[in-house]
């Protein structure tokens, strides 16, 4: 699903709800999203996860979570 | 006894109480009459523990005669943010949504508070689930600041900080999970201690978003906040003795984090940096890689985090929550599996960067809250000639550490023109909380030489 096609969706399913004043926030959602998905070190924006490069997973243990 | 009391640090106090130049009955009493001359109109807390302080006092008053003074907290009122579980009293997290039976236990902090002595004094109002940065959405009402009542304290833990800035507790416990301590420390004038992720329990606490949610306290100075850390951190957590020597050294972030601030703020900011190097500190200039992608990175961890915790009474009882945090909680279902996913791999981006940005270094100096306290019914903040939203112009300096996990403390470190306050902010190594103290104790000293 295509960025859009998720905005409308999740559009409708708000006035399907009752929550029309949901819709500017899934706008600035969906511009966040964006963003997210094209930050520079987003490896899984552009490739397979295994596109996650070594230094990543030997770090990962170092994460607090 | 006069309330003259009520604005002194703890480890003042302590010694006061100690010595039995006062009475812990008399303190309480002091901070109660404090309490009900102030919080009428301020609002801050939500319940006032009045007889059981008292009992508690005349307790600790025993004790303490018979020779068995627990330490600095023994005898001193502190309160708690109603997000966090008091045995016996409602933890009513400011909202209808959670009904009013009383807690069954304490959460280990408020236990661990007791155990050192303190006497739990009342709960404070906050933004409704800890779900905002002003305290506007509160079933209790909007607390006010103590110096500008047309002023916000800033949130979520606002009434935590309004009751220590207003002499109505020596201590409180807040939460963080986007800059709620640090926040409300900036804009009160106060010390707010974010630890190190899972340095202390959150159980017994409301989680809003648990892998970004972190107890801490609000005091008068550094020294305080290590007396009340290290009462409430786990055991199993005391950090190895400090690795640092006196170096001395502070990495200062500016792009990101200079790059939107009011100009007042960015005034005493850069008079703190100017004393600092005055007393001998060296402060280079570091970047954070990827700072500017925090907010997106923390919208996608805290949206759909918070709203797996509040999915069943949003279906049950959704009028009960008030309109803002209904919303916010809905948006966080239409977050995407795969979106949350991405979000916890750039937290560990932004995890490496800042330890890149500490290497060799003390910590990070940067404010803590862009604007001073806002004015009440604000959504829109101008900064920088650019108007933005006051929500995320307010979490734009803190959330990234919550991410990350990092300890961070906001100090007080000077006034606007109209007298309010600006905070300043210290980032340190993971699970080096204790080095960061150490830091921003010298630091203080530094900024009030």
């Amino acid at each position: 699903m295509t960025p859009d096609d998720w905005l409308v969706a999740a559009k409708t399913d708000a006035d399907r709800r009752g929550l029309p004043e949901l819709k500017p926030l899934l706008d600035a959602l969906n511009d966040a999203t964006r963003a997210l998905r094209a930050a520079s070190w987003n490896r899984h924006a552009a490739g397979p996860p295994s596109a996650v490069d070594a230094a990543d997973r030997a770090t990962r243990s170092d994460d607090p979570r | 006894m006069t309330t003259g009391w009520c604005d002194h640090p703890i480890h003042r106090l302590a010694t006061a109480i100690d010595t039995r130049a006062v009475s812990v009955r008399e303190v309480v009493e002091a901070t109660l009459a404090r309490i009900a001359d102030r919080d009428r109109s301020l609002r801050a807390f939500t319940t006032v523990l009045g007889d059981s302080a008292r009992v508690d006092a005349e307790g600790a008053d025993r004790e303490i005669t018979a020779g068995r003074y627990r330490g600095p907290l023994h005898g001193v009122p502190v309160s708690i943010k109603d997000l966090i579980d008091v045995v016996g009293v409602p933890t009513t997290a400011a909202s209808r949504v959670t009904g009013r039976a009383p807690a069954g236990s304490d959460a280990p902090v408020v236990a661990r508070l007791r155990a050192a002595g303190a006497i739990l004094i009342g709960k404070c109002n906050l933004h409704e689930f800890a779900f905002g940065t002003t305290g506007e959405d509160s079933s209790f009402g909007q607390t006010l600041h103590p110096c500008d009542p047309t002023r916000s304290p800033g949130g979520s833990s606002g009434g935590s900080a309004v009751s220590v800035a207003a002499g109505m507790a020596f201590a409180t416990l807040g939460t963080d999970t986007g800059g709620s301590i640090r926040i409300p420390a900036a804009a009160c004038g106060l010390v707010g201690l974010k630890p190190t992720f899972g340095e202390v329990s959150c159980d017994g606490v409301v989680p809003l978003a648990p892998s970004l949610d972190h107890v801490g306290p609000l005091t008068r100075c550094v020294r305080d906040a290590r007396i009340v850390f290290h009462a409430i951190r786990d055991r199993q957590e005391v950090e190895s003795a400090s690795t640092h020597g006196a170096v001395r050294t502070l990495g200062c972030p500016r792009p990101y984090f200079l790059d939107r601030l009011d100009d007042e703020v960015r005034a005493v900011f850069e008079r703190a940096l100017s004393r600092l190097s005055d007393a001998d500190w060296t402060v280079e200039d570091t970047p954070v890689q990827h700072a500017h992608d925090a907010a997106t990175i923390s919208l996608h961890l805290v949206l759909p985090e918070a709203a797996a915790m509040h999915a069943a009474t949003l279906e049950q009882q959704p009028q009960d929550y008030t309109p803002a945090v209904r919303l916010r909680l809905e948006l966080g279902r239409y977050v995407r599996a795969e979106d949350y996913v991405r979000a916890q791999h750039g937290r560990a981006v932004l995890g490496r960067a800042v330890d890149a940005a500490l290497a060799g270094r003390d910590a990070l100096v940067l404010p803590s809250l862009a604007i001073p306290a806002p004015p009440l019914g604000a959504t829109t903040v101008e900064v920088g000639g650019e108007t933005a939203s006051l929500r995320g112009v307010m979490l734009r300096l803190t959330q990234l550490f919550n991410a990350t996990g990092h300890p961070a403390v906001s100090i007080p470190c000077g006034l606007t023109s109209t007298g309010l306050p600006c905070g300043l902010q210290l980032v340190g190594h993971r699970h080096q909380t204790d080095h960061l103290l150490d830091v921003a104790e010298a630091v203080e000293t530094a900024l009030a030489g």
